[in-house]
């Protein structure tokens, strides 16, 4: 009955995911595009939810959908022109500049549906429901990381720490120092 | 009392309270300023939130022709449904609470990240300048106080070794959190101030600045929808700084949803205090405030907290 109830919600997550990540594509306004973006985690995460991860799922929501993303339709949101960024986009898009792009994702989905003949189905199926008692907690989590996957939590820290120093320099460029010293003088 | 009536009645009470909390602040705000108040309607000007709710409804409900449409009538809902998503994991008193959760606190987090897109989604959609400006300060703003209300919480956690509110609750059956994590609380207090952007951190809306920032092209019941969720924040607020800091509902003599409706009262009370009594700051100096000051504190109220706790048990 539960198992039955969780492969239902899943089906319906997966088909908006699906639909929401298509529309990110198509749509037209670019904000409209970021929020089936938005969508598109807050689904992501329920499915994490179902699979027993749920301190994954608060992160995707925390992390994805409540900053990144707001970041995201912050800087679109000030460089959005409507109507008139529209047409320049169109303009600047031709069908030859996407033919590598069409080729390579073609070849992917080509792999993706063959990988999906190749799978039994058996397989697929048991890895939807998680049974009740393969909860992950908080603690698995920092065990698993500070153990054998500390080397992992280092790097991705040094990698922060690097982007952090990058952004505190670009802030801190030459020119914006001496405009400041300039309005200082005055 | 049957598991599907609890949420309904909490429902309906928050509702009546986030409207009713309206006037509480007029009146309140009022006597702090040597004014009278509301005071026509019913006795003490009780009724006066009927007269509102009666007038804001008769209002004409305007979409600007040039605002982004959908988006326009879906943020103000955002704004009501997260603030009221967020009193389902909060322990009014033992048996009083909506829904179980183990990772509560964290739920409360992507609640209070994902309303920034109420405030945001408001701006652009109304296609005018003072509401987008009013949305890029609450953007900036909110996703700052964020990184220290999730900070701050983190304190909490490690005393109570739970991320459930429940289990938060009946840790502090001996001492309350706040002496153990006074710098904790005030970090959590002014971050939630921030968060719900009361005065004196409602730059979003500064009226003397952009008009009325993000809400400035909505009218009747999509503006008090608005106005309402702005309240529930400020309830929200006050019942997890009780909760997570003075005890949830625990309490001598009294019945424990007494007590909680007490300590609850008393912040919301405060909260209207602080509006009465600070200026708002200038916007640069808020976020200096935030990153300059409040992050390294922050940071350094964690770490104290983790390392007292280690050394206590090894």
């Amino acid at each position: 009955m539960l198992d039955n109830m969780l492969n239902t919600i899943f089906i319906i997550t997966a088909a908006i995911i699906l639909i929401s990540a298509l529309l990110t594509i198509t749509a037209h306004n670019v904000v409209h595009a970021l929020l089936y973006l938005v969508i598109t985690m807050l689904a992501v995460s329920l499915i994490f939810f179902i699979l027993g991860a749920s301190f994954a799922a608060a992160l995707q929501i925390i992390i994805y959908a409540g900053a990144i993303m707001v970041l995201f339709i912050f800087v679109t949101m000030m460089l959005h022109q409507g109507e008139k960024s529209l047409a320049q986009e169109r303009h600047l898009f031709h069908f030859s500049t996407s033919i590598t792009a069409l080729f390579l994702s073609s070849m992917l989905f080509f792999e993706l549906i063959f990988m999906l003949f190749l799978t039994p189905t058996d397989s697929a199926n048991s890895r939807v429901t998680a049974p009740s008692s393969a909860i992950i907690t908080v603690k698995d989590i920092g065990t698993q990381l500070y153990g054998p996957y500390s080397l992992l939590v280092v790097i991705s820290a040094l990698m922060l720490l690097s982007a952090l120093i990058t952004a505190i320099h670009i802030s801190k460029s030459p020119v914006t120092s001496e405009i400041k010293t300039k309005a200082d003088n005055l | 009392m049957t598991s599907w009536l609890t949420p309904l009645i909490i429902l309906i009470v928050l509702l009546l309270l986030g409207a009713w909390s309206i006037w509480l602040e007029r009146r309140v705000l009022a006597l702090w300023q040597d004014r009278l108040g509301p005071n026509r309607v019913g006795p003490f000007g009780l009724l006066q939130v009927v007269a509102d709710m009666i007038k804001i409804f008769t209002k004409e409900d305007w979409v600007p022709p040039f605002a982004d449409k959908v988006l326009f009538i879906i943020s103000p809902m955002i704004v009501m449904i997260m603030t009221l998503l967020g009193f389902a994991i909060i322990p009014f008193a033992p048996n009083i609470q909506i829904a179980q959760f183990d990772h509560a606190l964290l739920f409360l987090l992507a609640i209070s990240s994902l309303s920034v897109y109420s405030i945001m989604l408001a701006g652009f959609s109304s296609n005018s300048k003072y509401a987008l400006l009013g949305a890029m300060r609450t953007a900036a703003q909110m996703i700052s106080y964020e990184v220290f209300m999730g900070l701050a919480l983190m304190g909490v956690v490690i005393l109570a070794d739970d991320f459930s509110l429940s289990a938060i609750v009946a840790a502090q059956a001996d001492v309350w959190f706040i002496c153990y994590q006074p710098l904790g609380f005030v970090l959590f207090f002014i971050a939630g101030i921030a968060e719900i952007h009361r005065a004196p951190f409602d730059l979003p809306e500064a009226e003397t600045e952009i008009v009325a920032g993000f809400h400035t092209e909505y009218s009747s019941m999509k503006f008090g929808m608005f106005f309402i969720g702005e309240y529930l924040g400020v309830i929200l607020i006050s019942s997890l700084i009780t909760t997570l800091y003075f005890g949830g509902w625990q309490g001598p003599f009294l019945p424990p949803l007494l007590w909680f409706i007490l300590k609850t009262g008393f912040f919301i009370l405060f909260f209207i205090l602080l509006r009465a009594a600070i200026p708002r700051p200038r916007y640069d100096q808020l976020m200096v405030f935030a990153w300059y000051i409040l992050l390294p504190l922050s940071l350094l109220n964690l770490l104290v907290t983790g390392a007292v706790k280690l050394s206590l048990l090894g």
